[in-house]
């Protein structure tokens, strides 16, 4: 068991964060930057699936099961609001005919 | 039957309270509903269970020379200061009470006849047992903030009564006042208590006298204290400066003026500081100047007197000398002079405003005198009551204001020469004037009006006996005090002794006691001039062409030495211009500049704030963005 | 050495496709880049041991969402080049809250140091029978909720996308 713990540590817990920070703001970059609401979508799987890892990787090194479970909830949750999420946006295809996000704000009227 | 307890002494004292208040509930509270005459009745016979109530009290105390003292209630207790509503009755109460019970009961009787008609008669009762009863709290308390609870109730009742018919703006205006000038000598009376407070730690009255005759005389603390009471004397008394309110105070009902005007409310001031003996005896300074305040005052009340034309402020006036030469008494230390001239003058006061009441309640309400004359033939009762009221005030033997009169003349004399002849030379001024009056009203010869006038007619008998009794009163209320001339005994000085016993033990005793040759003379000659007087004023007023306009110092005096254009222009004119400052520049432009700019701002921080809702997604998540990056940023930061 | 070489290849090829993600001009070509981060994310949940999680994380990522996001783009003819841009200014606000973002992020979490084992008698908790063992044992209820989550999910989904009668 220690090995497998020895192993997983050769790499330092800073490495992880610091890779899954990146991730993230790439995520955040994608979700401000872009108007086509299919490519903030996918930025948003981007930055959940960088909050995933980092789980991970703690949980890993802690030797905690409850990480790895919390991801794996995670992933529930993830899945389900796709689901949710691009039905949506079929519906809003169907009445503007077209996905940019800057027709939303005809909802204040 | 004899009544010795003292608990039984206490109840009564506080019954003496209980009644007029009683009176002031159910008259007030049942005004629209009841019977005028029942509300006249119910209010007289309040009273008068008062003077019965009052006579036991004056029999125990005179025969046994004790105080009673009675402790209703702790007021104000903290730490190791405690005032107490208490009362105390001594000699000094108890004549206090038998004046203001007594005139008081036969002015209510009286009233009962000359409100008759009147549609607010029921509240004019309530008023007046109101006033007697705040009276009585001002007479009978113990302690000095009781008594400013009684001054200030006094002050209450006058404004209500002064302003009585208040359709008429300028009763209003007189009732006002009344109030703010008497108010201005209040707040000297509260930085007396106030001084007082600091210096002795309690208000109790006995106390503070027991206290301060150990202090020296002319200290400094006392001659404060004594000053500001004055003030607060002056105010109530109507002594110059603050004097202006009594003559427009004849606005209100006879009645009134009679009672509080007259007999007991202006009296207050002389109360007070007969009560204070003590605390004055030690102040040399200060009594010199209520000396000098009190000589100036009768001086110049005598003088707008002779001129005036209006049957009631030429007795308003007389009043307010009267006033000062009692406050001359006080000020040469002849404390009992002051309140024998006290009791005599409210008796013939009283009757006189009765009796002028009489005569414009004949005339149907008609009060200015150069439309009167030669009314003794036809309301001769009222004229004989007159003839009577002025004879004792102008203080011919035997009646009763020569003898109040001789002692404080005795007291001036005592005082120096030249202070006694300033004396007679005031007792002088009020022979002129008031025969002036009597000649004019009943002697002259019909004015035209009078002539005009068929419905003249003499008061109904229940105005005529109360005048009687007091008249009465006004002849035989003399003999209690004969001069030394006479008798060695002095029946009043000796009563009120006890009283001013520690005052005069703390007086250095610097008797000119006067030879029987000075005495002589200053019992004969004023009469001889008194004779001199009345014939020169019947030649002169009895006279056709009295009437010319007056000019020179005549019309100085007659303009009243333009006290109320002076202080107009002095006092009330500024005071409006800092109104006007106030409300338009601070109020209207500060205050709510500020209030208004507050909306303003909110509004404007509304707008501004709109533009951030967008309804654009983009927008809402830089923000959301840049939010989490401040929280962030400060949770490592702190 | 083995386990870091892989490491670094496995994060360069994340964070490149996780750009290309947002730099491509189709929409096609971002879903497949997408695809492509997830499979090397899978890599570094191997490295960790986290055998269960990698498995799941293929099939229900890459296997399912990607999936969806494909037949979208498909189904609506959305693969239209470089159709809509925000302005340059947006770009670089956006760049420069990302950038804040990862300063921030690092800041906060520089500081953590794991020494401390929690339970040193469980082995190989990346393995499904202990992983299953926890999840059905301690974490039972949240596994039962997520079923209704999927539950109204699917309610959803089916709601939306049914077209209006008229």
């Amino acid at each position: 068991m220690e090995n497998t713990i020895a192993q997983i540590q050769v790499i330092p817990l800073q490495y992880y964060i610091l890779f899954c920070s990146a991730l993230f703001s790439i995520g955040v970059i994608g979700v401000l930057a872009k108007r086509n609401a299919l490519v903030i979508f996918m930025s948003v799987e981007l930055m959940l699936n960088s909050a995933n890892l980092l789980l991970t990787a703690f949980s890993a090194y802690r030797n905690d099961p409850a990480g790895q479970i919390f991801v794996f909830f995670i992933m529930v949750v993830a899945a389900a609001e796709v689901a949710i999420g691009l039905a949506l946006l079929v519906v809003v295809y169907r009445s503007t005919k077209t996905i940019d996000i800057n027709v939303l704000n005809r909802l204040k009227w | 039957m004899v009544i010795e307890s003292l608990e039984l002494m206490q109840f009564i004292s506080i019954l003496l309270l209980v009644f007029p208040f009683l009176g002031f509930l159910t008259i007030g509270l049942f005004q629209k509903q009841m019977n005028r005459n029942i509300s006249g009745i119910l209010a007289s016979a309040f009273i008068f269970i008062n003077l019965i109530l009052s006579g036991i009290l004056f029999w125990y105390v005179s025969s046994s020379n004790l105080t009673v003292e009675t402790q209703l209630f702790d007021w104000i207790k903290f730490a190791d200061i405690s005032i107490p509503f208490a009362l105390t009755v001594d000699r000094l109460a108890v004549l206090m009470l038998l004046i203001i019970n007594g005139v008081g009961l036969l002015i209510h009787i009286y009233s009962i006849g000359y409100m008759k008609e009147d549609a607010g008669a029921n509240r004019f009762f309530s008023y007046m047992n109101l006033f007697v009863f705040f009276m009585l709290i001002l007479v009978l308390s113990s302690n000095y903030l009781m008594l400013f609870i009684g001054w200030e109730g006094v002050g209450l009742c006058s404004y209500l009564l002064i302003g009585f018919w208040y359709k008429d703006h300028a009763n209003n205006d007189a009732a006002k006042k009344a109030f703010i000038m008497n108010r201005i000598g209040d707040l000297g009376f509260l930085l007396g208590i106030f001084i007082l407070f600091i210096t002795f730690k309690t208000l109790s009255i006995s106390e503070i006298a027991t206290k301060a005759s150990l202090m020296p005389s002319g200290d400094l603390t006392l001659m404060a204290i004594t000053i500001s009471l004055f003030i607060g004397a002056m105010g109530k008394s109507a002594q110059i400066p603050l004097f202006t309110w009594l003559p427009d105070a004849m606005a209100g009902p006879t009645p009134v003026s009679a009672l509080i005007h007259a007999a007991t409310m202006v009296t207050a001031g002389i109360y007070l500081i007969a009560r204070s003996n003590v605390l004055f005896v030690l102040s040399p300074v200060t009594l010199n100047i209520i000396l000098v305040v009190g000589a100036v005052t009768a001086i110049i009340g005598g003088l707008i007197a002779i001129y005036q034309n209006d049957i009631k402020k030429i007795l308003a006036y007389s009043t307010v000398s009267q006033l000062g030469f009692m406050f001359m008494a006080l000020g040469l230390g002849s404390f009992s002079g002051a309140m024998l001239h006290l009791t005599t003058h409210a008796f013939f006061k009283a009757l006189l405003f009765l009796a002028a009441g009489s005569v414009i309640h004949a005339l149907s309400n008609e009060q200015d005198i150069r439309k009167m004359g030669g009314l003794r033939k036809k309301i001769p009762f009222t004229f004989a009551l007159f003839i009577i009221g002025t004879i004792a005030i102008s203080g011919i033997p035997p009646f009763a204001g020569f003898f109040s009169k001789e002692v404080i003349l005795t007291a001036a004399y005592e005082h120096g020469m030249g202070m006694g002849i300033l004396a007679t030379f005031i007792s002088l001024l009020t022979t002129i004037y008031m025969f002036r009056l009597i000649f004019v009203v009943f002697f002259k010869a019909e004015s035209k009006e009078i002539k005009a006038n068929h419905h003249v007619h003499e008061s109904p008998k229940v105005m005529l006996y109360p005048m009687a009794v007091l008249a009465v009163l006004s002849i035989i209320a003399g003999f209690v005090q004969l001069p030394k001339l006479f008798s060695e005994t002095q029946g009043f000085d000796n009563y009120l002794s006890p009283v001013f016993e520690k005052a005069s033990e703390l007086v250095p005793v610097s008797e000119h006691v006067l030879d029987v040759q000075t005495e002589w003379m200053i019992f004969s000659i004023p009469l001889l001039f008194i004779a001199l007087l009345v014939f020169l004023s019947y030649k002169r007023f009895v006279n056709e062409n009295e009437f010319i306009a007056p000019t020179g110092i005549q019309k100085v005096l007659s303009n009243k030495f333009y006290f109320d254009e002076i202080y107009d222009f002095l006092i009330v004119k500024p005071l409006g211009f800092i109104s006007i400052f106030f409300r338009g520049i601070l109020d209207q432009t500060i205050i709510n500049g500020f209030v208004n700019a507050v909306g303003t701002a909110t509004l404007f921080a509304g707008k501004k704030l709109r533009l951030l809702q967008t309804g654009n997604v983009g927008f809402y998540l830089i923000l959301m963005v840049f939010s989490i990056i401040a929280i962030l940023f400060f949770n490592i930061i702190l | 050495m083995l386990t870091q070489y892989l490491f670094f290849f496995l994060s360069a090829v994340a964070l490149i496709s996780a750009v290309m993600v947002l730099l491509s001009k189709k929409p096609i070509h971002s879903v497949l880049y997408l695809t492509l981060t997830f499979f090397t994310l899978a890599g570094h949940y191997i490295l960790l041991n986290a055998q269960f999680l990698a498995v799941v994380h293929i099939i229900v990522y890459a296997g399912a969402i990607m999936v969806l996001f494909l037949f979208t783009v498909m189904l609506l003819n959305l693969n239209i080049e470089g159709e809509f841009q925000k302005s340059t200014l947006m770009k670089f606000v956006a760049a420069l809250a990302g950038g804040m973002i990862f300063l921030v992020l690092i800041g906060t979490l520089k500081s953590f140091d794991v020494s401390i084992v929690s339970n040193p008698e469980m082995t190989q908790i990346g393995l499904v029978k202990n992983l299953g063992k926890t999840l059905y044992s301690e974490y039972l209820m949240p596994f039962e909720l997520s079923s209704i989550l999927f539950l109204a999910a699917m309610v959803g989904a089916v709601m939306l996308g049914k077209k209006d009668k008229n």
